[in-house]
C-alpha cells in the first residue's frame, strides 16, 4: 500500500468502524505499513484486534508494544509470522496463532536472524509450529511468553524456543506444553535458561547439545515424554530444577550424556522411570539433590568418570543406584539413603558401617531386563541381603563410606506463582 | 439354612471360640498400624505390606488349613454316621476356615487404614487390591491345604507337605525363574515370563499389585509388555479369572478326595 493512501484509508475506516470489530481492526491497522514508516528507535503499538498480515519484517531497531493483546493470526499457515533481521527489536504483548507445519522448514511463529540484543516478552503463542526461533543471534531475552501446542506426534512436533548457534541467550520464566522439545538449543553458549516451566511435551522438556557454560536454575520438567536430555557440552550448571514425571520406557527425569564439568545442585527428582542417567559424563558434581519415588535414582554407566555424589537424598526409589560394571569410576560420599540399616555409635551424623547402594537384584536387571517381573519377590529381597553381607557380584567399591543418618533438608524448588502447582504428576 | 452353611457357621463358631482367629486379626492389625505409624498413611505403607501379605497369607492358610482339617477329625467321622451328604460336610469345613480368615485379614488391614483416615484416593484403589489379592491368596491356599489334609492322613507329614507347598510358591518357584531367566538371556523372554506369572498364584497377586505401586520400574521393554498386558481390561480380566480358576482347581481336586475317602 502507498505510503500516502494509508493515513486517508484508515481515518475512513476509523469513521465507519465506530466499534473496533476485528473485521475493522484488520482494516486499520497495517503493521507492515507502520514499521516501513516508523524510525529506528520507534515504539509501534499495535491496538487490539485480530490481524492476518504476511510475514512481518522487522529490519530497524524498534519496540513492538501490542496493547489488549493483538492477534497475528497465520491463517491458512503457510508462512512465519514475524522475522527481526534488525539489533535491539523488542516484541511485547503480542499473541500469535495459526503456524503449520511443514516438512521441509521450522516455520516460525517469530524468528530471530542475526540479531543481537532482541527483547521477547509477554507474548503469547497458540497452535504454532515452532514458538520462537533464534538463529546465530546474541544477547536476546525471551521472558514470561506463554506457548501452547497440540502437537500429536513426536515426528511432526517443532519446539516452543528453539536457540540455533547463538550465544548470550536468556531464556526466563515462560511456560510451554504440548511441543516436541519445549526448550531446545544447539551450539548455544553461555545461555541462561531460568524460572520456566516446560510440560507436556512430546519429546523432551529441555533439550541441548553443544552448548558450553550454560545456567538452568529454577525451572520446572514435569510430565515430558522422555524427560530431559542434555549432551556434549562442558562446564554447565544446574540448579534447583524439579525434574518429575517422566513415566515410561525410556524415559528419563534427567539425561547426561557426553558432558564434562558439569554441576549438578540442588535439583528434586521425582516419579520418573530412571531419575537421572549419567553416561560418558566426566568431572562432574552431584551435590544436595532429592531423589524422590523413582524406579531408578541414578543409573551410572561404566563410561562415567570422576564424579562426585555427594549429600544426596534418596528416597522411596525402586533402585537407587544402577550401574553396568564390576568397578565404580565415581564416588559417592555422604548421601542420604533411606534403605541404610546401619548405626552411628560415636554420634557424628555419619553412619559407622557403609552402605552398598547397588542391589544384586538391579545388576541382574541391568544384565537381563526380563528379571524385573521378580521385584518384590521374597526370593530377590532375601538374595539381596545374602549379597549384602558378602558381596560378590556387585561393584565391591561402589559404596558410601559415610552415610548420613539424617535427612538432610534440600533446597525446594521456587514455585511458579502464575500456575496452581500440579503437585500430583500423572502417571500414565 | 442348608447342611453346608450349617456346617460352616458351627466351624467359624468354633474357629472364633479358639481364639487363633482373633489373634490372626491382631496380628494383622499390629503389622498395619506398625506401618502407618512408621512410614505415614502412604503409598509406602502399602507397598511394606505387599511382602509380608505376599509370605504370610500362603503360610498362614496352608498350615491353619491343615491343622483344622486334622483337628476336626472326630467331628467329621461322628457327621458322616449322620444322613450328611459328603460334599455338603467338604463344603461346609471349606467355607468355615476360608471365610473367617479372609474376614480377619481384610479387618485387620482395613481397620487402621479406617481409623487413619487413608482410604481416598489412590491410597484407597491400592488397598482394596492389596486386599482382594490377599483373599484370593486365603481362598487358593486354603484351598490347597485341604488337598494336602485329605490326601495325607499322617497328621506330621501332613503339616511338613504343606510347609514344603508353601517354599515352593513363595520361594523355588521364582528361583526356578531366575534361574530360566539367567539360562536363557539371550532369548526374548517376555511372553514366556507372561505365562510364568500365571503359573503361580503368589506370583500373579505380587505382578498385579506391582502394576499398581510401583510399576516405574517396569516401564522398560518388559514392562512395557507387562503393564500393557495387565493394565488392560481384557488382561486384568484374564489374571482375575485366573486366580478363580487357582482357588477351584485344588478345591475341586480336594473335594473329589474328600468324597471317595475311605475314612
Amino acid at each position: 500500500m502507498p505510503r500516502s493512501v494509508f493515513p486517508i484509508l484508515s481515518l475512513l475506516a476509523s469513521i465507519v468502524c465506530a466499534v473496533p470489530t476485528d473485521a475493522c481492526a484488520r482494516q486499520v491497522f497495517d503493521l507492515v505499513a507502520a514499521v516501513a514508516t516508523a524510525q529506528p528507535g520507534d515504539t509501534v503499538r499495535v491496538p487490539a484486534g485480530v490481524y492476518a498480515w504476511p510475514t512481518v519484517v522487522i529490519d530497524k531497531p524498534l519496540v513492538i508494544l501490542g496493547s489488549g493483546r493483538p492477534v497475528l493470526d497465520g491463517g491458512s499457515g503457510d508462512h512465519e509470522l514475524l522475522r527481526i533481521e534488525s539489533d535491539d527489536v523488542e516484541v511485547r504483548g503480542l499473541a500469535f496463532r495459526g503456524v503449520r507445519r511443514s516438512f521441509v522448514e521450522d516455520r516460525a511463529a517469530i524468528r530471530v536472524k542475526e540479531a543481537s540484543g532482541c527483547r521477547i516478552v509477554d507474548n503469547r503463542f497458540d497452535d504454532v509450529f515452532f514458538g520462537i526461533y533464534l538463529a546465530r543471534s546474541r544477547r536476546c531475552v525471551v521472558e514470561d511468553n506463554t506457548f501452547v501446542s497440540h502437537s500429536e506426534k513426536e515426528t511432526d512436533g517443532g519446539n516452543a524456543v528453539h536457540s540455533w548457534h547463538s550465544t548470550d541467550l536468556e531464556v526466563r520464566n515462560n511456560r510451554m506444553e504440548g511441543f516436541r522439545d519445549g526448550i531446545y538449543l544447539e551450539f548455544t553458549t553461555d545461555a541462561l535458561v531460568m524460572g520456566n516451566t516446560s510440560r507436556r511435551n512430546l519429546r523432551y522438556g529441555l533439550h541441548f547439545m553443544f552448548s558450553d557454560r550454560c545456567r538452568y536454575e529454577d525451572n520446572r520438567f514435569e510430565s515430558n515424554a522422555a524427560g530431559v536430555a542434555v549432551m556434549y557440552a562442558h562446564e554447565i550448571e544446574m540448579r534447583r530444577n524439579r525434574f518429575a514425571g517422566a513415566w515410561g520406557p525410556s524415559a528419563y527425569g534427567l539425561l547426561l550424556k557426553e558432558l564434562k564439568d558439569a554441576v549438578v545442585e540442588d535439583n528434586r527428582f521425582e516419579a520418573n522411570s530412571v531419575a537421572l542417567l549419567v553416561e560418558g559424563t566426566d568431572r562432574s558434581r552431584f551435590q544436595r539433590n532429592a531423589f524422590d519415588g523413582n524406579g531408578w535414582a541414578v543409573k551410572l554407566m561404566a563410561n562415567a568418570g570422576d564424579n562426585r555424589f555427594e549429600r544426596n537424598v534418596f528416597r522411596n526409589n525402586t533402585f537407587d543406584v544402577a550401574t553396568n560394571s564390576r568397578r565404580a569410576y565415581s564416588r559417592f560420599e555422604g548421601n542420604f539413603w533411606d534403605r541404610y540399616r546401619g548405626y552411628d555409635l560415636d554420634r557424628d551424623g555419619t553412619g559407622d558401617v557403609p552402605f552398598r547402594p547397588v542391589r544384586l537384584f538391579s545388576l541382574l536387571v541391568e544384565r537381563n531386563e526380563p528379571a524385573l517381573m521378580l521385584l518384590r519377590s521374597v526370593l530377590v529381597d532375601a538374595l539381596d541381603v545374602a549379597e549384602r553381607f558378602l558381596p560378590v557380584l556387585t561393584p565391591d567399591n561402589l559404596v558410601d563410606e559415610a552415610p548420613l543418618m539424617t535427612e538432610p533438608a534440600v533446597h525446594a524448588t521456587r514455585s511458579d506463582p502464575r500456575t496452581p502447582l500440579a503437585q500430583r504428576i500423572e502417571r500414565p | 439354612m442348608n447342611t453346608t452353611q450349617r456346617i460352616a457357621l458351627y466351624q467359624a463358631r468354633d474357629a472364633l471360640r479358639s481364639r487363633w482367629i482373633v489373634l490372626h486379626f491382631l496380628a494383622y492389625l499390629a503389622v498395619t498400624e506398625g506401618m502407618l505409624l512408621t512410614g505415614g498413611a502412604s503409598v509406602k505403607a502399602v507397598v511394606g505390606l505387599v511382602n509380608v501379605v505376599l509370605l504370610l497369607v500362603p503360610l498362614v492358610s496352608l498350615v491353619f488349613g491343615v491343622m483344622r482339617l486334622y483337628d476336626a477329625r472326630d467331628f467329621v467321622l461322628t457327621l458322616l454316621t449322620q444322613p450328611v451328604r459328603r460334599s455338603a460336610l467338604f463344603g461346609g469345613l471349606y467355607l468355615g476356615l476360608a471365610v473367617p480368615l479372609a474376614v480377619t485379614f481384610a479387618a485387620g488391614i482395613l481397620v487402621p487404614f479406617l481409623v487413619h483416615g487413608a482410604l481416598g484416593g489412590e491410597t484407597g484403589v491400592r488397598v482394596a487390591a492389596l486386599v482382594g489379592c490377599g483373599v484370593a491368596l486365603t481362598l487358593v491356599f486354603t484351598a490347597v491345604a485341604f488337598l494336602v489334609a485329605v490326601r495325607q492322613a499322617d497328621r506330621v507329614k501332613g503339616i511338613g507337605l504343606a510347609l514344603v507347598t508353601w517354599i515352593g510358591f513363595a520361594l523355588a518357584f521364582d528361583a526356578v525363574v531366575l534361574l530360566v531367566v539367567t539360562a536363557f538371556a539371550q532369548y526374548p523372554l517376555e511372553r514366556p515370563m507372561l505365562v510364568a506369572v500365571f503359573l503361580n498364584p503368589v506370583d500373579l497377586a505380587r505382578v498385579l499389585l506391582l502394576m499398581l505401586l510401583d510399576a516405574a520400574a517396569l516401564m522398560g521393554y518388559t514392562g512395557a509388555v507387562f503393564s500393557r498386558f495387565f493394565g488392560s481390561v481384557a488382561g486384568l480380566s484374564v489374571s482375575v479369572a485366573a486366580l478363580g480358576l487357582w482357588t477351584l482347581a485344588p478345591w475341586l481336586a480336594a473335594r473329589k478326595a474328600f468324597v471317595t475317602r475311605d475314612f
